[in-house]
């Protein structure tokens, strides 16, 4: 094919298509074999551990690769159940989806009057939440833990939510600022003018005008909640363990002991529901990142 | 306070010429912003603000954490840690995480994406490799597998007899490296732990190069191919300009993540340190102090510490990009 496109057409080649060169099928060439090179790398351990997964330790032992002699389902009930994977799982989806709720909600709420109203001070608050941004969250830690307790909610749902919840209103705030900034405001006028109150005006027309900026704050916050360790770990260790906190306990617990398959199972029920969301999503998530960075 | 009519105080047919007119203070207004603000700042002053400052105060204090009394002492906690051979090993580890992982992240993740964009061909529109959609979405895979799990299952494959590594070594012929404890060997560990972090980032900054290349005027592109620029000095002398706020962003989160690193670290080491402590790191000194020895005091100061590494690194980054030109793009 490409023998044929070189003879037939150096010049006043009737249709506008580019055509390779022989340098640009090099490149070409050079740049798929370090793609796929990488997405192998990215691909293979994933690959490894899911198979592994099915495998029973004896199986493991033997050899790396190769598939299961059996397939040892059970590896996950035991991952489900015996280290309690199944309970961290309910618990994360619980901490985590309230906290996105919450967030979203407060974020989207004082994001907004900050970036539509002119009150004094206004600029002080929105300093200070940015300033939340700037310091690492393990500053943070011992003395939280010591807040919490004197509230009395250390080790509950609740603190996790509150924390989980007050920590993604920084990156939430400022995200969204820029984005109830630019939308039209001459809407919210006719809303106004109409009668509509400054409660009816974010409910029924902001917020909706804001659904895709919300969209995309929304899926980072998840995963960064999601994949939350430090502060679960930190203020976190007597209650009731999120997903993340109790797959690291269970690898703890096991250290060089025995049951290799079900820690696999373990690792791949917690990777493969968000990674799947992921590729099903996966457009709109390249276009929060495009989004996220254009500013 | 509250003027009994709105809007019209003025007589006359003027519609609003400014945007947002001064309004009267209504009992819908006044619970709006309270509660809008309220809320929100509550929290975040309760959980965010007051634990940062709380951090500062106990660090010049001998607290405990479990007694409620405490004395000021000064910069001792300081003083200490600066003379903790341990403390001062895991900050020279977390120099050396600095120094490599953002670097080889960023360098990696750029050339990938320079690849995915403007490999295509070099006639006609600028146009990207084909199958590039591919490519992004599977090296952007680890970025949403929590970094916990990421650390343990690099663990199970660099295990020395069973792991994915040293099975794909034997099975290449490289029987020299049967059963080499990767992670147990205090000469390749800290090098194993970087390769996981730059493993778990390189796809999320790929995507964010890639976007940011896609912003890139086309135009810029045609015109240094007129000029008889090649690929190689169009990618040094337009793209990595382009997209320099982006590369500074990237700097400053990864040089975030490498200063902290404690959940890699956390996962890869059942032993915290590693092999004769190769791979500790501030963040799991700060952990032990504060939660097994029970040093608030000690623990806070070492947080300090490490913000005020973070802080600096971040003011190095800003101050470099401008130095070399950042902001008022100079083009070729």
């Amino acid at each position: 094919m490409s023998v044929l496109n070189k003879t037939t057409a150096p010049e006043g080649h009737v249709e506008r298509k580019a055509e390779a060169t022989k340098s640009d099928k090099a490149v070409a060439g050079v740049s798929h074999v370090v793609l796929i090179l990488w997405s192998v790398i990215v691909v293979l351990p994933l690959l490894w551990t899911f198979m592994s997964s099915f495998k029973s330790s004896s199986d493991i032992f033997a050899s790396p690769f190769g598939l299961p002699t059996v397939w040892h389902f059970d590896n996950y009930s035991r991952a489900w159940q015996t280290a309690h994977i199944g309970e961290y799982f309910g618990n994360s989806v619980l901490v985590v989806g309230v906290s996105l709720v919450l967030v979203m909600l407060l974020g989207a709420m004082s994001a907004y009057v900050l970036a539509r109203f002119k009150f004094w001070g206004n600029r002080f608050l929105y300093i200070m939440m940015l300033a939340g941004n700037t310091f690492p969250i393990f500053l943070a830690m011992v003395p939280l833990f010591k807040i919490l307790q004197n509230i009395g909610i250390l080790g509950t749902y609740q603190a996790m939510i509150a924390t989980y919840t007050s920590f993604a209103l920084a990156f939430t705030v400022f995200f969204l600022h820029s984005f109830f900034r630019n939308l039209p405001g001459e809407i919210a006028e006719a809303a106004a003018i109409d009668g509509a109150g400054e409660w009816r005006t974010f409910f029924q027309i902001m917020l909706p005008m804001a659904r895709p900026g919300l969209a995309s704050v929304a899926i980072f916050n998840f995963l960064g909640l999601w994949n939350q360790f430090l502060i679960p770990v930190t203020i976190n260790a007597s209650g009731p363990k999120v997903l993340s906190q109790g797959l690291f306990s269970y690898a703890q617990q096991m250290g060089y002991a025995v049951d290799f398959g079900a820690l696999f199972a373990a690792v791949t029920v917690t990777v493969l529901p968000v990674l799947v969301v992921y590729i099903i999503f996966q457009r709109q998530l390249q276009g929060s990142v495009s989004q996220g960075t254009s500013r | 306070m509250t003027q009994p009519v709105s809007g019209t105080t003025k007589g006359g047919g003027q519609a609003a010429a400014a945007p947002r007119r001064r309004k009267k203070l209504t009992w819908d207004k006044v619970s709006f912003m309270l509660v809008f603000l309220g809320v929100p700042f509550v929290l975040y002053i309760i959980f965010v603000i007051s634990p940062f400052i709380q951090a500062f105060i106990y660090s010049f204090t001998n607290w405990s954490g479990f007694s409620p009394k405490y004395d000021f002492v000064g910069l001792s906690n300081y003083v200490r840690i600066f003379q903790d051979n341990l403390f001062l090993k895991a900050l020279g580890n977390n120099i050396l995480l600095l120094v490599v992982v953002p670097l080889v992240t960023i360098v990696l993740s750029l050339a990938l994406a320079v690849v995915v964009t403007v490999g295509g061909s070099s006639k006609g529109q600028v146009k990207g490799l084909k199958g590039s959609g591919f490519y992004r979405v599977v090296s952007f895979f680890p970025y949403t597998i929590p970094a916990i799990a990421i650390g343990i299952m690099w663990g199970q494959i660099y295990d020395p007899s069973n792991g994915l590594l040293n099975g794909l070594l034997r099975a290449v012929g490289l029987s020299g490296f049967k059963d080499y404890p990767w992670l147990g060997d205090s000469r390749t560990a800290m090098l194993a732990s970087m390769f996981v972090i730059i493993w778990g980032f390189v796809g999320f900054y790929m995507v964010l190069f890639i976007a940011g290349i896609k912003g890139i005027p086309a135009e810029l592109y045609e015109a240094a191919r007129i000029d008889g620029a090649g690929r190689l000095r169009t990618a040094m002398n337009i793209t990595i300009p382009m997209i320099r706020d982006n590369i500074q962003t990237a700097y400053v989160y990864l040089g975030i993540v490498a200063l902290d690193a404690f959940v890699y670290m956390a996962a890869l080491f059942p032993n915290a340190g590693g092999p004769e402590n190769s791979t500790l790191v501030m963040a799991q000194q700060l952990f032990f102090t504060a939660f097994q020895r029970g040093q608030f005091g000690v623990a806070t100061a070492m947080g300090v510490v490490m913000a005020v590494a973070t802080l600096g690194f971040s003011g190095l980054v800003f101050l470099v990009n401008r130095l070399t030109g950042g902001k008022d793009q100079e083009l070729v």
